[in-house]
């Protein structure tokens, strides 16, 4: 029983630290803090499968994350129908082509007996493969990205709703995972670590220089929103009223009631993902996998098939990090891929999972809401902190030298936080049972 | 067809600068093999080691030149150089001392070390941007070039320039000093011997009576002096940022395990391959191919493969192929 109250009083702590920010701050810091822990929280119970359930070591999270925003542009974003008549087709039809030949190629490398020969023929085919997939590519790409460059010059979304963009973000991430798995499963768990690691940084490079895709480091701006527009929501003679009844002005309201319908939505989505999660912990599949994480030879032993169950669950995590990506290019409203940093989107992350407490689906929650408290406040802490200690210096280069070096105090925490963790806490927060 | 003046445009944008960023790579490839053959794990903040160390070169390079000391024509920070070691080698011993050292005892898992070295890297990342700044800061001086264009064409006589840069000669130099340095410290010392058997084998080094501790020390201090010299001459080189030598660690881990993790030898292969690899794939060859053509023709693109942005793609869709084919790295690494 008091495991549980323990529990409940780190959870208590949390929630009070977001609410002591709305006093002592605002009510709009302190939701934008907790819409980004909610995704955050995901993001961690996507790890947390991988590592926690399985001890599969993916640093690639980043990658997924934003291959999740890349979706959200991709369903929510309105259509052009010129660049599909230019060359959208062309493009997926060069795409298709580049993926026959390598398809090809597997075959050929099966399918033929080892030696010169299968070398030679085997190069061939890429080369002339190469040679005709660019001859099909280059012209179809500079005609999408001519049309309207300003403002477009990509081949657009399918304008649906953004809501659906987040499922889509996961089955993206969950097929890029399924290709990566494929291949680099197989591998050690360090070379797994560099194999995601690089496949992460790839993934961003294609979409800063794709244009076509979605306008690479031109970004995506204006992305539509589940939830109403702040300026609606003032002009609205209804709205206007009932904030002026709560006494507070309708501009403070409607961005607190933009902020809150969101933090509702991606609630939802934690407790539905959270629960499964749960559920999974504690079947026999769930049970399987821990088998193996603990175990593999004697887990392949009882008949498990071992790179098969590593490769379901590689999947499994990247989607829910691939569906907490899309959620999070949604709130944003814009699709950034210049912004993607790992030290942010995948080391952080695994900061949550190891401080919350691996194996453990309610650790990784924490861990979520905790170090993303930690990644906002401690700039303002250090800041502060710094304001004091120079305090009583004349003002000069070493003054702003010092204050300026606030900004890097969240990326020392996070690190003091890790080591401490592991060093006398290894199993994090709320251990695994 | 005009051979020469297609072997010369190649030299100048293709051997000169990859043969340079080869040279770093391998030498920082070397510190990371050397700490996975000693200590066993993968070391994540092995590009901000570069970072730290570099940046003391860096300020102490600043300090020089306002006190008026240069070296003439080659780089101050050359002169530097001994004092960015020292202060790297103290932060990686502490650093040992307050973190690795408690795991070791408890012969942790690898993947643990990994995690380990994970927070490390934060630690250290903050305290350059701390110190530095997230800035770029470049400081190299001294002679420009060893051969500019201009001067090798008057020298010559011929169309194509070839340019060769104080550092990128300075590169090549120091680090054909610093491996012969090493493989004669590794194979020939009695230290050397020490550290090799005790990366083959811990339990037969441990009971012909090699300190295992001491051995830790002196892997750490060839990797602090290691780290140095690479994070300056790439700085030199092309200049300093910290988050550039943190995204450095995916180009480096991809040397040192093509060649094969844990071999010396290998990381030095590794890092020319990949240096190779990513400056031929993202280079327009149309100038040379219009060399190698009939008279007047010239192609009608750019002829590059890839656009320069992909060069992380390069080195690790190479790491990947040698890894499925050859899951021990060219020349034979360890697999712990």
């Amino acid at each position: 029983m008091s495991d549980t109250g323990k529990k409940i009083g780190l959870f208590a702590i949390v929630g009070g630290l977001i609410l002591l920010t709305g006093v002592m701050q605002s009510w709009n810091s302190a939701l934008l803090i907790l819409n980004m822990g909610l995704i955050s929280a995901i993001m961690a119970l996507g790890v947390n499968l991988q590592w926690g359930f399985a001890g599969l070591f993916n640093v690639g999270v980043m990658g997924f994350v934003a291959l999740g925003g890349l979706a959200a542009v991709l369903v929510s974003s309105s259509p052009i129908p010129e660049a599909w008549s230019a060359g959208g087709f062309q493009i997926i039809g060069a795409l298709v082509l580049g993926l026959a030949v390598i398809v090809a190629a597997a075959v050929l490398y099966k399918k033929m007996p080892k030696g010169i020969a299968r070398t030679l023929a085997l190069l061939a085919l890429l080369i002339v493969g190469f040679v005709v997939y660019r001859a099909v590519f280059d012209p179809a790409v500079e005609a999408v990205e001519a049309i309207n460059p300003a403002a477009a010059g990509n081949i657009g979304g399918l304008g649906l709703p953004v809501l659906l963009a987040w499922p889509v973000g996961g089955l993206l991430a969950a097929g890029a995972a399924w290709v990566i798995g494929k291949t680099a499963l197989g591998l050690r768990s360090d070379y797994l670590a560099i194999a995601t690691l690089g496949i992460a940084e790839i993934i961003i490079a294609v979409m800063k220089n794709e244009d076509w895709l979605a306008r690479g480091v031109k970004n995506v701006i204006g992305l539509p929103r589940p939830v109403p527009y702040e300026v609606d929501l003032q002009n609205s003679a209804s709205f206007v009223e009932r904030a002026a009844s709560l006494g507070m002005d309708p501009t403070t309201a409607s961005t607190l009631w933009v902020k809150g319908l969101y933090a509702v939505l991606f609630t939802v989505v934690l407790l539905i993902i959270l629960w499964m999660a749960q559920m999974a912990l504690h079947s026999p599949w769930g049970r399987m996998m821990r088998a193996i994480r603990d175990n593999e030879t004697a887990a392949e032993a009882m008949g498990k098939d071992v790179t098969r169950r590593h490769l379901q669950i590689f999947i499994l995590g990247s989607a829910v990090c691939g569906i907490a990506g899309a959620m999070m290019t949604t709130l944003d409203g814009q699709l950034t891929p210049g912004t993607y940093n790992p030290l942010r989107f995948t080391f952080l992350i695994w900061v949550m999972v190891i401080v919350g407490g691996s194996g453990n689906n309610l650790g990784a929650v924490l861990g979520g809401f905790l170090i993303w408290f930690l990644w906002v406040q401690v700039e303002p802490m250090g800041l502060w902190v710094m304001q004091t200690i120079t305090s009583g210096m004349s003002d000069g280069p070493l003054k702003n030298h010092l204050l300026d070096s606030a900004a890097h105090m969240r990326l020392l925490t996070m690190g003091v936080v890790l080591l401490a963790v592991l060093r006398f806490s290894p199993r994090g927060l709320i251990p695994e049972k | 067809m005009d051979l020469l003046h297609a072997f010369l445009t190649l030299a100048n944008f293709v051997l000169v600068p990859a043969i340079a960023y080869g040279s770093q790579l391998a030498i920082g490839a070397l510190g990371v093999t050397l700490i996975y053959g000693i200590l066993r794990f993968s070391n994540f903040a092995h590009g901000d080691t570069m970072a730290f160390g570099t940046m003391v070169v860096v300020l102490v390079t600043w300090w020089f030149q306002s006190m008026g000391i240069h070296l003439g024509p080659l780089p101050t920070a050359l002169l530097a150089l001994p004092v960015g070691i020292a202060a790297c080698a103290a932060l990686v011993l502490v650093t040992d001392r307050a973190v690795y050292r408690f795991y070791r005892a408890q012969k942790a898992k690898p993947v643990i070390l990994v995690i380990v070295s994970m927070g490390v890297m934060f630690i250290m990342n903050s305290l350059v941007r701390f110190i530095i700044g997230p800035d770029e800061q470049r400081f190299a001086d001294g002679e420009r070039f060893i051969l500019s264009a201009r001067d090798f064409k008057a020298m010559t006589g011929l169309d194509e320039g070839l340019t060769i840069k104080t550092t990128q000669g300075i590169t090549v130099i120091t680090a054909v000093v610093v491996v012969a340095a090493l493989f004669w410290f590794l194979n020939k010392t009695r230290t050397g011997k020490s550290m090799r058997a005790y990366s083959d084998n811990e339990d037969l080094a441990l009971l012909s009576g090699i300190n295992p501790e001491r051995v830790v020390v002196i892997t750490w201090l060839i990797v602090a002096a290691l780290a140095t010299v690479a994070g300056t001459l790439y700085g030199l080189d092309k200049s300093f940022k910290p988050f550039t030598y943190f995204q450095l660690l995916l180009p480096i881990f991809a040397s040192a395990i093509v060649g094969g993790l844990g071999n010396p030898l290998g990381a030095i292969a590794g890092g020319f391959v990949i240096a190779f690899s990513e400056v031929t794939v993202t280079y327009a060859w149309k100038k040379v191919l219009a060399y190698l053509g009939p008279e007047g023709w010239s192609p009608d693109g750019l002829v590059q493969l890839l656009s320069t942005d992909y060069k992380f793609a390069v080195s690790f869709a190479i790491l990947l192929v040698v890894l499925l084919f050859k899951p021990t790295g060219l020349f034979k690494g360890k697999s712990v």
